[in-house]
């Protein structure tokens, strides 16, 4: 098997030193994943944002860095923390907002919310309620890819604990099978909900899940946005030239609970407060654009600025904006 | 500028708690993401993080503080070097109420919500959307020559009909292509259409299920066969979950033109696990079209509209009708409309509803009847969900009396559905009350002669057609 399994981090990592425009590139965008969650947690403590809402903060740098290394034509789908994901492929945070706020603007008109959203002209394909089930979905989407020869790949998400449902290896059979051009991109955050990956998983390396399959592997730092911008090159690249699928374990952290009702006591806090203090994907661009003078304290505290601004422009819209008509409530069941 | 911190709900149901503990104090540097306060409800201790950079200037309510209500201001924050007033600043913005502009008080509320309630439309008559408005001109017009061919047949040539007019249109499943379909209907498609169309799966329902809703998602239109309909229960969760809802949780979006089928319900001797009959599963689920066809006609053009539809669409054949022979119409597009009964037979002194094989046993107890003097109008639902409610109802009137025939379980079977429909919109016309004829309330079993007891018979639906006519 042809794989570049044996690829060693030092390697990808070499390979993806950033410039300077996408260091900022990468610094704005999970600056405004981390800012939009921060306020979407604020937002449901005000009760402006009911039932289930699962924040991404802490796990910022992955979709970043394969939204990086992705074309505009390929397309994402993943599971229900999936704030993140929208913002990656260019939806506005207004419309993101406003559905998370059940109103009319919202990008399923308030008939979705947190867990199920979705844009065909961004080419993101939801914002999936159900574990495990965005595997087959982006594994189909990429057989229609296949289907009409247009060499788009198909970035499909999904979690550590989602790793252990039967479909994702279903899946994994038929992606390789077919050869079809589907990264699979597992955001190991190390807990299934409350269930760390040591309780849960007896092969907790989830780069090597494809391994029966035939599907190659990496095991990537998921919290440095440049090894994960490289990894999701070599990825799509081995899509894209028609060799069937890859799969990346992205190797992450989420800083708040599963969900907002979840008080996280199955962790410390010293090892949350380890994670933000040595390994945040957003400090790591910080630090390192001005350690080499890439950019000053100023360039960055204006793109805080800019960012700050969007996220408030963005609360107040959906703040603002009406709930839907009570006539929607029959729109949309049948095409 | 100075920001108001809230005292925040933990859950949607949570309205207030207690102030555990500040880890701030006043005049500490905060930054976003730092942990401000803990609070205590009655199933959980949560941190409070500050969203926004800047000093704590007060704390309003002090750690240990009790029933703190969900939104009272806790603390200040502000700027770095700015004055802030010993009481919450005045000109602050009250923060927004969830969906209404300004705060109600109980009295509000309650009227809010009789107006919501008041403004809800209703469908006429019931909480189910209507059946579409379909066209009375004649499916097959006089004249058409009619060909002999099997179910099995008519399928294929629909298929095949509508891969040849859409290059989009795929065929996924178990056995599909090199041995010519489980129960042969996909027979000659992999020799015209190629592998790239016709395409093998394996033995994985759940995957290739949801494998061809995102193909769906993605605009292709699949045509996924189950070999049996017992073995999709493996795939309902993408069926349900995935396939039907997703337009509405995309606000309409993102359709899902599919088309599931195969064969459902009891075939012959093959037991419990192998028999079931899931009509009444899915006509319960909005988002999806569900047809159970009861001849070869009906199935050619009823799969054709299938294939075209932007739904998805549960297709139910029966594996015991797939080798009987009807007549099909000669015709270059025909295509029977979704949503539309059929009348079998005409009858004035009972109706008989059913669908699928359940025709059969419908038309060959209404000549039992016959023999008796009682002319009984055999519905033919063709389509389960949307139901031609109007067609059931317009025989009933004329009737006064009904009796539904499936192969299924009778509790909250696709009868009891009929039976609602009839006496809310027919009450006044019935004569007597509406029996169902159904499978026996058990798993099938296998012996010859427990599995015709099982199923439902001529000579019971003889015997409800009587009792509803008292006779």
């Amino acid at each position: 098997m042809a794989g570049p399994t044996d690829l060693q981090s030092d390697i990808i990592l070499k390979a993806a030193d950033f410039t300077r425009e996408q260091e900022l590139a990468a610094y704005r965008d999970m600056l405004l994943i981390r800012r939009f969650e921060e306020k979407a947690g604020q937002m449901y403590g005000m009760g402006l944002i009911g039932g289930f809402c699962h924040l991404y903060i802490g796990q910022e740098a992955v979709v970043v860095g394969v939204r990086m290394a992705a074309r505009p034509t390929d397309q994402f789908v993943t599971s229900y923390r999936d704030h993140g994901h929208m913002l990656a492929c260019g939806m506005e945070p207004k419309g993101v907002m406003a559905e998370l706020c059940g109103r009319r603007s919202g990008y399923s008109k308030g008939k979705g919310g947190s867990m199920h959203m979705f844009s065909r002209e961004k080419n993101f394909f939801g914002g999936h309620g159900i574990v495990g089930a965005p595997a087959p979905i982006g594994a189909g989407i990429a057989f229609a890819n296949c289907y009409r020869e247009n060499d788009s790949v198909s970035l499909t998400f999904f979690g550590d604990g989602a790793a252990n449902q039967g479909q994702v290896y279903e899946t994994f059979n038929m992606a390789e099978l077919w050869r079809l051009p589907v990264v699979f991109i597992v955001e190991n955050n190390r807990y299934a909900m409350g269930t760390s990956v040591t309780r849960s998983s007896a092969q907790v390396d989830f780069s090597k899940r494809g391994v029966a399959f035939n599907i190659p592997g990496l095991q990537v730092d998921g919290m440095d946005v440049r090894a994960v911008k490289a990894a999701a090159d070599i990825a799509i690249d081995w899509c894209r030239k028609g060799n069937g699928p890859y799969l990346l374990e992205m190797q992450t952290y989420r800083y708040r609970g599963h969900s907002m009702s979840d008080p996280a006591k199955y962790r410390s806090k010293e090892e949350v407060q380890r994670m933000r203090e040595e390994h945040d994907p957003i400090e790591q661009v910080r630090v390192r654009l001005l350690a080499d003078g890439k950019t000053s304290e100023q360039e960055l505290k204006s793109i805080d600025a800019e960012v700050r601004k969007m996220i408030a422009e963005a609360a107040d819209y959906a703040t603002n904006d009406r709930e839907p008509e009570p006539s929607e409530l029959w729109t949309d069941v049948l095409a | 500028m100075t920001v108001n911190v809230l005292m925040p709900a933990l859950s949607p149901t949570m309205e207030q708690g207690k102030l555990a503990k500040w880890l701030k104090a006043e005049g500490d540097h905060i930054k976003a993401g730092d942990v401000l306060a803990e609070i205590e409800t009655d199933k959980a201790t949560m941190e409070v993080e500050a969203v926004d950079e800047g000093v704590l200037a007060r704390i309003l309510v002090p750690g240990g503080a009790e029933n703190v209500a969900v939104n009272t201001p806790i603390a200040v924050i502000a700027d770095e070097g700015e004055e802030v007033p010993a009481a919450p600043p005045s000109g602050e913005r009250p923060p927004p109420a969830a969906p209404t502009q300004e705060p109600l008080g109980e009295e509000g509320k309650a009227q809010r919500q009789a107006d919501v309630a008041a403004a809800t439309p209703q469908p006429k008559e019931t909480s189910i959307a209507p059946p579409p408005q379909v066209s009375a001109e004649p499916e097959v017009p006089a004249g058409t020559l009619m060909i002999s061919m099997t179910m099995r047949e008519a399928l294929r040539d629909a298929m095949a009909e509508e891969m040849r007019r859409n290059p989009n249109v795929f065929i996924l499943g178990e056995e599909v292509a090199e041995y010519q379909g489980a129960y042969k209907v996909t027979q000659g498609l992999l020799q015209e259409f190629g592998e790239r169309r016709v395409v093998d799966a394996p033995i994985t329902e759940y995957g290739f299920a949801g494998l061809g809703v995102g193909a769906a998602f993605a605009g292709l239109r699949p045509i996924v066969e189950f070999m049996t309909f017992n073995f999709a229960m493996q795939a309902i969760d993408h069926i349900v979950n995935s396939a039907a809802k997703t337009l509405y949780m995309s606000g309409g979006q993102i359709n899902c033109p599919i088309v599931f089928r195969g064969p459902n319900g009891a075939a012959s001797r093959v037991a419990a696990q192998h028999s079931q009959d899931y009509a009444a599963w899915y006509s319960q689920i909005p988002g999806l079209k569900v047809i159970a066809p009861s001849n070869a006609s009906d199935a050619k053009g009823l799969l054709k509209a299938a294939i075209r539809d932007n739904n998805p669409v549960i297709f139910l054949e029966n594996e015991i009708l797939y080798g009987k022979s009807y007549e099909v119409p000669s015709l270059e597009n025909f295509v029977i409309p979704i949503g539309k009964a059929r009348i079998a037979r005409e009858g004035d002194d009972v109706t008989l509803v059913s669908f699928s094989i359940g025709v059969d046993h419908a038309l060959a107890a209404a000549e039992v009847l016959a023999k008796e003097s009682i002319e009984a109008e055999v519905i033919d639902l063709r389509t389960l969900r949307p139901m031609d409610v109007p067609a059931i109802i317009a025989s009933v009137k004329k009737t006064g009396r009904c009796v539904s025939i499936e192969e299924g379980w009778p509790q909250s079977g696709v009868g009891s559905e009929i039976a609602a429909k009839v006496q809310e919109e027919a009450f006044d016309y019935l004569d007597a009350p509406v029996l169902r004829v159904t499978g026996k309330d058990v798993p099938m079993p296998y012996a010859a002669n427990l599995e015709k007891l099982a199923l439902p018979s001529v000579d019971e639906i003889v015997a409800a057609a009587k009792a509803v006519l008292y006779r």
